[in-house]
């Protein structure tokens, strides 16, 4: 396996240029004109000049062959300049400046959560003793991912903003307006932590070296906490990507619910409006952050698993 | 977006057992008072709040607040009535409009709101072009913007334009100071823009919020105005929550005090919680049919007829909110000038299958109506809210052989077919309070939505612009009218209305005469 920097980095490049490839092919597939999408905001029957309209496709680089348009964006791109909204007329990259830092506290706040909670409910499954709550805890991650986000998010609303006043249903400002939708958001993400977890805990207390320390006398806690949990816990690295998928997922409607601006929202009006510069940024956007969290996981696995770090170098 | 049921029924529920509904308050101050902030919820992002650019309803509600018209009209009477000018002067061809501005009004950047900023604004409206799509058909055909004196303005126009009168009472002609028609289209749109309005823009945070707070030197409110001096309210924010789930708990549980969009489905929960709550048909064309004419079959006038004949009006009260009517006319009852021609409407199953008969469209063993091998039926792609009624539309057309798929789609998609003129039916209403609106959407070189030729009713399209006078321009627009629904170029279905709900706190809360929202008088009740 080859590890140098420079093929990173050339991968790195490679995932970011074929999502921008993917992404713009779909965008370009898709029926429907976003000029005369920004011409008939209300759907009322408008009476556009066909000179005007020419305009304004020169604007937004909407004119020319799919070609010239693939090449002009691509070009535009490799001098970082990400193109101009269709819709509000900024430059994407300051929509996404703006939005960005309202999404990551949210899902950095959900993660706060998530994490202490899903590994919490795998331990405790393990470690309960009694039936029914054991089972409860075992089969609760499977249906909290099963949730649709949408439907929590309206579920925490209707019990802890409408009906007890305790927390408010929008606004950005202080804590209180994160902690609805960070729980969940949270909510699925502690569901899968707990699910992969618990099942690797499962095949660690399976191994010779558990029951050998069993057999020694290890009380229950200490042999799960000290022994078990330390190997049982790497797997969960290697879902770092995936968690980072469902945050990005689950803000679009979190975003919607909670009434939050942020790049879920930004993403998902584009997409509406067919503003093919903005959907492309959050694309890519979402694309670096996949390449860098890889990148970061695989530099920690040598460093968490000493197996790995014998394994490249011999 | 989603809208599950279990949902609605839950917060029902909830808000059912909730221990403090906002009741009638029982100790209201009988007098207006300043101050407070007034929360309104919006169901999307205005994107652009430049009024002079807007083009949907959200826009249109904020750019109301910032800006003044040269004229108001009377949400009753429909009467153009003085505002930033104190009268006017229209020659008798309605190609000539002079303005005498009141004295004293500036834009919130100090400059003088003068003949020669109306120049300026009229002029600017022209250059931004497709960008400003209602304010440019408003200005359609200006030949010239001449300053006669300081406070005198004449606005001329190559041919006659009776709508321009009541477009001066609207947002879209609302007056930026010349500073900001300097900034660049993108600009004014996120906010720069000084108008002379009772309201200034504070902050706009796209899909959040916006924020506009009270002018405190403004004295000029429109002659309808229920006082005078600054605007009661201190701020009012413009909160955006798309979820109408999210809405309806919030105005509730008092978390904002307006909710400007209320779907049919919430209607019930808000009446049980006496939540108080305005409501008015728009003024314009109704949700209607429009047939594209170049395609067979409704290329036949016997088959646009039927279609007409085959709809039963009085059973879409079923499925619309109950502040809804069925169409009687293709104009909205609320428009100027407006008749009842629902007896152009009359539900007449036998005689619509009379008239395919005879047309050669003859029903099958299936059912449907055939003529040469081919089905008798059309596509309708749309994108509103209103499936159910064109449910009905289509089970009613069903009973008489005519087959019509309906294709939910996005309004990407429908705006796309309709500027291809790929479409045989066309689904759309259009909000304006003038009945002007039937020119620029039905005359065969303006929108055309018929895609026909040339008809004598074109000059009587024409000619119900060209006259300011009310007995000769009602004559007109209901001629034409009638000539629209006996030719079958439009098939009327039901009005749109705007409801919105708001707190028991909330007073002066009212419609201006296109129904969107003017908080000039509106005022909260301090507990």
């Amino acid at each position: 396996m080859k590890t140098s920097p420079l093929w990173r980095l050339a991968q790195a490049l490679l995932v970011l240029w074929a999502a921008f490839s993917l992404s713009f092919a779909i965008l370009y597939a898709l029926p429907g004109d976003p000029v005369a999408i920004l011409l008939a905001q209300s759907g009322e029957p408008g009476t556009a000049d066909p000179a005007q309209v020419a305009e304004l496709r020169a604007r937004y680089h909407l004119d020319g062959s799919l070609w010239q348009q693939y090449g002009g964006a691509l070009w535009r791109l490799l001098h970082l300049d990400l193109g101009v909204s269709l819709q509000t007329g900024k430059p994407v990259a300051a929509a996404l400046a703006a939005a960005l830092p309202a999404t990551l506290a949210l899902a950095f706040a959900a993660l706060l959560l998530a994490v202490p909670l899903g590994i919490g409910v795998a331990l405790a499954a393990r470690q309960v003793r009694r039936r029914p709550l054991q089972a409860a805890l075992h089969n609760a991650p499977a249906l909290v991912v099963s949730l649709p986000t949408f439907w929590v998010g309206l579920l925490l609303l209707q019990l802890f903003s409408f009906r007890l006043h305790w927390l408010p249903a929008m606004g950005e400002h202080g804590v209180a307006s994160l902690v609805l939708p960070a729980l969940t958001l949270a909510l699925p993400c502690a569901a899968m932590i707990a699910q992969v977890l618990g099942r690797s805990l499962a095949s660690v207390s399976q191994q010779p070296f558990v029951q050998a320390l069993r057999s020694k006398g290890v009380g229950r806690w200490r042999l799960l906490w000290r022994h078990v949990l330390h190997n049982a816990a790497i797997p969960l690295l290697s879902l770092t990507g995936t968690l980072l998928g469902n945050l990005l997922a689950g803000a679009v409607v979190t975003e919607t619910v909670f009434s939050r601006d942020g790049v879920g929202r930004l993403a998902q009006a584009a997409v509406a409006s067919q503003d093919i510069a903005v959907v492309q940024g959050v694309v890519l956007l979402a694309a670096t952050l996949y390449v860098l969290t890889n990148l970061l996981t695989d530099l920690l696995y040598p460093r968490l698993d000493p197996r790995l770090r014998q394994g490249s170098h011999p | 977006m989603y809208r599950p049921l279990a949902i609605l029924a839950l917060s029902a529920a909830l808000a059912g057992c909730d221990g403090q509904p906002e009741q009638h308050a029982s100790v209201a101050p009988a007098q207006p008072q300043h101050g407070g902030v007034l929360r309104v919820a919006f169901d999307g992002d205005p994107n652009c709040i430049d009024p002079q650019q807007a083009g949907n309803n959200t826009a249109l509600n904020v750019g109301r607040q910032l800006v003044d018209s040269l004229t108001d009209q009377d949400p009753q009477s429909a009467e153009i009535v003085p505002w930033l000018a104190e009268r006017w002067e229209v020659s008798a061809d309605s190609r000539q409009f002079t303005f005498h501005l009141r004295e004293g009004v500036t834009f919130a950047d100090g400059s003088p709101l003068d003949a020669a900023a109306v120049k300026a604004n009229f002029e600017a409206i022209v250059a931004l072009g497709a960008r400003a799509q209602l304010a440019g058909t408003y200005l359609a055909g200006l030949e010239s913007v001449q300053v006669n004196g300081p406070l005198s303005v004449q606005v001329t126009f190559k041919q006659a334009n009776a709508q321009f009168l009541q477009a001066s009472s609207t947002m879209s002609l609302g007056l930026l100071s010349p500073a900001t028609l300097q900034r660049s289209a993108e600009e004014r749109c996120q906010g720069a823009l000084s108008g002379s309005g009772p309201f200034t823009v504070k902050s706009f945070e796209h899909n959040r919020l916006v924020r506009i707070e009270a002018r405190p030197d403004y004295h000029w409110p429109s002659s309808l105005a229920g006082h005078q001096g600054r605007a009661w309210l201190d701020a009012i924010e413009f909160h955006i929550l798309p979820e109408s789930g999210v809405r309806l708990g919030s105005l509730l549980s008092a978390q904002i005090d307006v909710n400007t969009s209320v779907p049919v489905q919430d209607e019930a929960v808000l009446e049980s919680q006496g939540v108080p709550s305005i409501n008015r048909p728009n003024p314009g064309i109704v949700f209607s049919l429009t047939p594209n004419v170049s395609r067979p079959p409704l290329d036949e006038r016997a088959v646009r007829q039927a279609l007409n004949k085959a709809i039963d009006r009085r059973q879409f009260q079923g499925v619309i909110s109950r502040f809804q009517k069925p169409a009687t006319s293709v104009l909205a009852s609320s428009t100027p000038f407006y008749q009842d021609l629902s007896s152009h409407l009359a539900y007449d199953p036998e005689g619509a299958g009379r008239l395919l008969d005879e047309a050669g469209w003859i029903r099958g063993a299936d059912g449907w109506r055939q003529r040469d091998g081919k089905r008798l039926g059309f596509a309708l792609d749309y994108w509103q809210a209103t499936t159910p009624v064109l449910e009905l539309v289509q089970q009613q057309l069903r009973a008489i052989g005519v087959e019509l798929r309906l294709n939910k789609s996005t309004i990407g998609q429908v705006s796309l077919q309709q500027t291809s003129l790929d479409y045989s039916l066309w689904f759309f209403n259009l909000t304006r309070a003038d009945p002007d609106v039937l020119r620029t959407v039905f005359l065969s070189s303006g929108r055309n939505v018929n895609v026909r030729g040339p008809l004598p009713l074109d000059q009587t399209l024409q000619d119900s612009a060209a006259s300011l006078d009310a007995a000769r321009r009602g004559a007109l627009i209901q001629q034409a009218s009638a000539e629209l629904l006996a030719q079958g170029h439009v098939i009327p279905l039901v009005e749109a209305a705007t409801v919105t709900a708001f707190r028991d706190a909330v007073r002066g809360l009212h419609y201006e005469a296109s129904t969107r929202l003017q908080f000039y008088d509106t005022w909260l009740v301090r507990p």
